[in-house]
C-alpha cells in the first residue's frame, strides 16, 4: 500500500528536483533547447551581487521571523489550552488567519498599508510612517509581520495540542510544592513541549526559508530588492529574466539549505532517539 | 478496523485521480490531431469582446474549424506561453504584444510568416500599429483588440481651483508644478509601486526630447545606445519629479496601479493629473462614476518639449494585442487560425462590442461609429492620436528582448527610489546591448 505514496513521492519531488539539478549546469531561456554549460551557472549565480544580499535576506527575514513567531505563538498556545474566561471566543480570533489564503492577506494588507488610503491616512497620528511597503528600510520589517500574523495561529494550535498532553497531575503535585505559575511554566510547560517546540521550529524555519507567495503578493521582493529573498530570486530569475539554468543554482542551493537545516535541528535536539517525555508517569 | 480501510480507499483514490489528471495535462496541449485550432486569451479588459467573438465563430463553424478557447490571467500568461512555445506545445493562435517576445518566436521559427494570409486587414489598420507585427519584412502578427495610448488625464476642478490651465510644454508643467506644491496638491499621481507606470513617463520624455531614433538605437542593440543624451535627459527629469515636487514624494512609490489608486488620487482630486494608458479611461468610469460624470475628467496629450527634437504627435503605448500563428500546429490547424485572421478578425459585430466598451479598434474606416458611441469624446480623442502619430512607441518592456525586460524596470525603480544615477541606470543597460 505504500506504492501510491512512493509513486507520488517520486513523481513530483525526485523528478523534478533531478530536473532542477541538471538544468543548474545548462543554460536554457525557457524557448529553444537547453544547452550545456558545465559549472557556468554556479560560478555567475554565486559572484552575482544579487544573490548575496537575497541570501543575507533570506537570513535575517529566517532569523527574525523565528523570533517574531515562536515566542508569541508558544505564549497564545499556552493560554488557549487554559480554562480562562473568553478563551475559546479569542482562541476562534486568533485562529481566523490560518483560514485566509494567502493571496487574500496579501491584497487585503496592501490596501490597509497604503500611504493614501491605508491606515497612516485613516489614523491621527503623525509618527505612522507614510510608507509601510514603498520603504526600502521598512518593507522587510512589515513583511515579516504579516508573515507573523498568518502563521503564528498555525504554531499556537500546535502548541495548544501540545500543552493539552501535559498530565494535570504534574501542575497539581507542583502547586502542592508551592510553585507559582511562572514556575510551573518554566519547569513543566516548556521542558513537557520539548517536541512540540523541535517540530513547531523545523516548521517554522524551513518554511520561511522557503516562502514565497505572500511576499510575493505583498511586494514582488521590492522595493529595489528590499524584500527579494531567495524563492522569489529564483522565481525573478527563472520566469522574468528566463534564465532558468541561473534560477536552478539557486534552487538547489535553497534545497541544500533547507534539508541541511532540518536534519541538524533533528540532531541537536536528539529526537532520534525518541526518548519517553512522561517516563515515571 | 473500518475507518483504516476508507482512509486507504480514499488515498489510492487520490493517488489515481491525481494520475489521471497528470497524464491528461500531458495530452491537452497544441496538436491533439482531432481538427479544430485553440486559441489563449486574457482576463479582464476588453477580453470578454475576444472571447464572444470566438464563440460566435464557433456557431458558424464546422465541427473541425472550430477554435477552443482558455483564458488566463495576465502574468500567468506571460510566464506560461513561453514555456509551451518553447516546448513545441503552443496554442494554434499564439498572442504577444510584439516586440522581444515576438522577434524571438520567428527567430526560433516558432510562428509561420502571415504574409499572404491577411485578407484586406492590412489596408484597414493603422500604418503604425500593423508594423509592430512585422519582422524582416513579413507579417508575423495582426492587431487582434484595441490600441491602447498613453495618455495625460487630468481633473479640471483641481486646475480650476489653482487657477491655471492643463499645461501643453514642458515649461507649463514647471510652471504648474509650483503652483500645485503651494495649494497641497500632488501635481501627478504616480503609481510608483508598480513601476510600469513610471516607464511611460521615461519613454515620453526620451521620446519628446531626442524622438524615436533614440529607443530604436536600442532595439538594434547598438553598443551604448542607453546612454544617448535623451535617455540621460529623461532620467534625470524623472529623479527631479520624484523629488521635487512633481511626483509625491512621501508615498508614490507606495502607490499600486493594480489597485488603481493613482487613478483613485485623481479622482479624489488629491492629484492633478495621471499619465496613464487609455484602458484607465473605462476603470475611471467603472470605479468612480462621479468623477467620470462630473464633467471635470478630462484627458489630452503628453505635453511638447520645448526644443525637443521628437515629434510631439509621437506616442507611446501598446499598439495592441497581436495574435500568430504556431508553426508547430499542423497544418489543418494553421488553416483554422488564418482562415479566422483573414476573414472574421475585426468583423462588424466584434468592432461594436469594442468600440461599446470604450475600446479603441486600431481601424481608418471607424470614425462615425466612435463618434456615435457614449464615450465619443475619448474614443475620437484617441483615434485621433493614433491616426495623427508619425510614430507608435511600444512600452520598451515589450520592445525590448524578454531577458532584459526585467533589468529594465529594476533599474528603472531603483532611478524612481534615487539609488542609483541616471548614468549608473545606462551603464547597467548598457551591458545587455550585444
Amino acid at each position: 500500500m505504500a506504492l501510491p505514496a512512493v509513486l507520488f513521492f517520486g513523481l513530483f519531488a525526485l523528478v523534478p528536483l533531478l530536473g532542477v539539478l541538471v538544468l543548474s549546469f545548462a543554460s536554457w531561456d525557457g524557448l529553444g533547447a537547453p544547452s550545456f554549460v558545465g559549472l557556468d551557472n554556479w560560478f555567475r549565480v554565486l559572484e552575482r551581487p544579487q544573490t548575496h544580499s537575497s541570501l543575507m535576506l533570506t537570513m535575517g527575514f529566517v532569523a527574525l521571523s523565528y523570533l517574531v513567531q515562536a515566542p508569541v505563538a508558544l505564549m497564545l498556545g499556552v493560554f488557549m489550552a487554559g480554562q480562562q474566561r473568553y478563551r475559546a471566543f479569542l482562541s476562534v480570533l486568533f485562529f481566523l488567519p490560518l483560514l485566509f489564503s494567502s493571496v487574500a492577506v496579501g491584497l487585503t494588507f496592501q490596501a490597509l498599508l497604503s500611504p493614501n488610503y491605508g491606515i497612516s491616512s485613516a489614523l491621527p497620528f503623525d509618527w505612522l510612517p507614510a510608507q509601510w511597503l514603498g520603504n526600502p528600510q521598512l518593507a522587510l520589517y512589515v513583511v515579516i509581520f504579516v508573515v507573523a500574523w498568518c502563521f503564528v495561529p498555525f504554531h499556537a494550535l500546535l502548541y495548544q495540542a501540545g500543552v493539552r498532553q501535559i498530565p494535570a497531575t504534574i501542575y497539581e503535585a507542583a502547586t502542592i510544592d508551592g510553585a507559582g505559575r511562572v514556575r510551573q511554566f518554566f519547569s513543566i510547560t516548556l521542558p513537557q513541549l520539548r517536541y512540540t517546540i523541535i517540530t513547531s521550529s523545523t516548521l517554522m524555519l524551513v518554511g520561511s526559508l522557503t516562502y514565497f507567495d505572500l511576499i510575493f503578493v505583498l511586494t514582488q521582493g521590492g522595493p529595489g530588492s528590499a524584500t527579494r529573498i531567495l524563492p522569489l530570486d529564483m522565481y525573478i530569475t527563472g520566469f522574468r529574466n528566463f534564465d532558468m539554468g541561473g534560477a536552478s543554482v539557486i534552487a538547489v542551493i535553497l534545497v541544500a539549505v533547507g534539508l541541511s537545516l532540518s536534519l541538524l535541528l533533528n540532531k541537536i535536539s536528539g529526537s532520534s532517539k525518541m526518548e519517553s517525555d512522561k517516563a515515571g508517569l | 478496523m473500518m475507518r483504516r480501510t476508507i482512509t486507504r480507499a480514499g488515498t489510492t483514490s487520490v493517488a489515481i485521480a491525481s494520475l489521471v489528471a497528470l497524464s491528461a495535462c500531458g495530452g491537452s496541449g497544441g496538436s491533439d490531431g482531432g481538427g479544430g485550432a485553440d486559441a489563449w486569451i486574457l482576463t479582464g479588459g476588453g477580453w470578454p469582446n475576444i472571447d464572444a467573438d470566438f464563440e460566435r465563430w464557433n456557431e458558424q463553424a464546422e465541427g473541425d474549424q472550430q477554435i477552443s478557447v482558455e483564458d488566463f490571467e495576465n502574468d500567468a500568461y506571460k510566464e506560461r506561453i513561453r514555456n509551451v512555445v518553447g516546448s513545441g506545445e503552443a496554442p494554434t493562435l499564439i498572442m504577444s504584444w510584439t516586440g522581444g517576445a515576438l522577434n524571438d518566436y520567428v527567430e526560433q521559427d516558432r510562428v509561420v510568416d502571415l504574409s499572404e494570409h491577411t485578407g484586406d486587414l492590412e489596408d484597414r489598420v493603422y500604418e503604425s500599429v500593423w508594423q509592430n507585427g512585422v519582422v524582416d519584412d513579413s507579417v508575423y502578427a495582426v492587431p487582434l483588440n484595441d490600441v491602447q495610448p498613453v495618455v495625460m488625464y487630468y481633473n479640471q476642478a483641481v486646475f480650476d481651483d489653482a487657477g491655471i490651465d492643463v499645461p501643453t510644454t514642458w515649461s507649463e508643467v514647471e510652471d504648474a508644478i509650483e503652483v500645485f506644491d503651494s495649494e497641497g496638491v500632488t501635481p501627478f499621481s504616480v503609481a510608483g509601486a508598480s513601476v510600469w507606470p513610471a516607464l511611460m513617463w521615461l519613454q515620453y520624455l526620451t521620446d519628446r526630447h531626442g524622438g524615436e531614433g533614440v529607443f530604436d538605437a536600442v532595439v538594434q542593440g547598438e553598443s551604448e545606445a542607453w546612454s544617448n543624451e535623451s535617455i540621460i535627459f529623461a532620467l534625470e527629469e524623472l529623479q527631479t519629479l520624484a523629488t521635487d515636487g512633481g511626483f509625491d514624494a512621501d508615498t508614490f512609490t507606495g502607490v499600486d496601479a493594480g489597485q488603481n489608486e493613482d487613478a483613485r488620487l485623481l479622482a479624489d482630486g488629491e492629484a492633478a493629473m495621471l499619465l496613464q494608458g487609455s484602458w484607465v479611461y473605462a476603470t475611471v468610469h467603472s470605479d468612480f462614476p462621479e468623477f467620470a460624470e462630473s464633467g471635470d475628467f478630462g484627458f489630452t496629450s503628453f505635453p511638447e518639449l520645448e526644443d525637443g527634437a521628437g515629434d510631439p504627435s509621437n506616442l507611446v503605448g501598446n499598439p495592441a494585442n497581436f495574435w500568430s500563428v504556431s508553426a508547430d500546429a499542423s497544418e489543418e490547424e494553421q488553416q483554422v487560425a488564418t482562415d479566422y485572421i483573414s476573414e472574421w478578425l475585426y468583423n462588424d459585430e466584434m468592432v461594436d462590442s469594442l468600440v461599446d466598451s470604450g475600446g479603441l479598434p486600431p481601424l481608418n474606416d471607424i470614425e462615425d461609429e466612435l463618434s456615435a458611441s457614449d464615450d465619443g469624446d475619448f474614443l475620437s480623442f484617441a483615434d485621433e492620436q493614433v491616426a495623427q502619430a508619425n510614430h507608435f512607441q511600444l512600452s520598451w518592456d515589450q520592445a525590448v528582448a524578454p531577458e532584459v525586460a526585467q533589468p529594465l524596470m529594476e533599474n528603472l525603480e531603483n532611478i524612481l527610489l534615487g539609488n542609483i544615477t541616471p548614468e549608473e541606470f545606462a551603464e547597467n543597460m548598457n551591458a545587455y546591448q550585444d
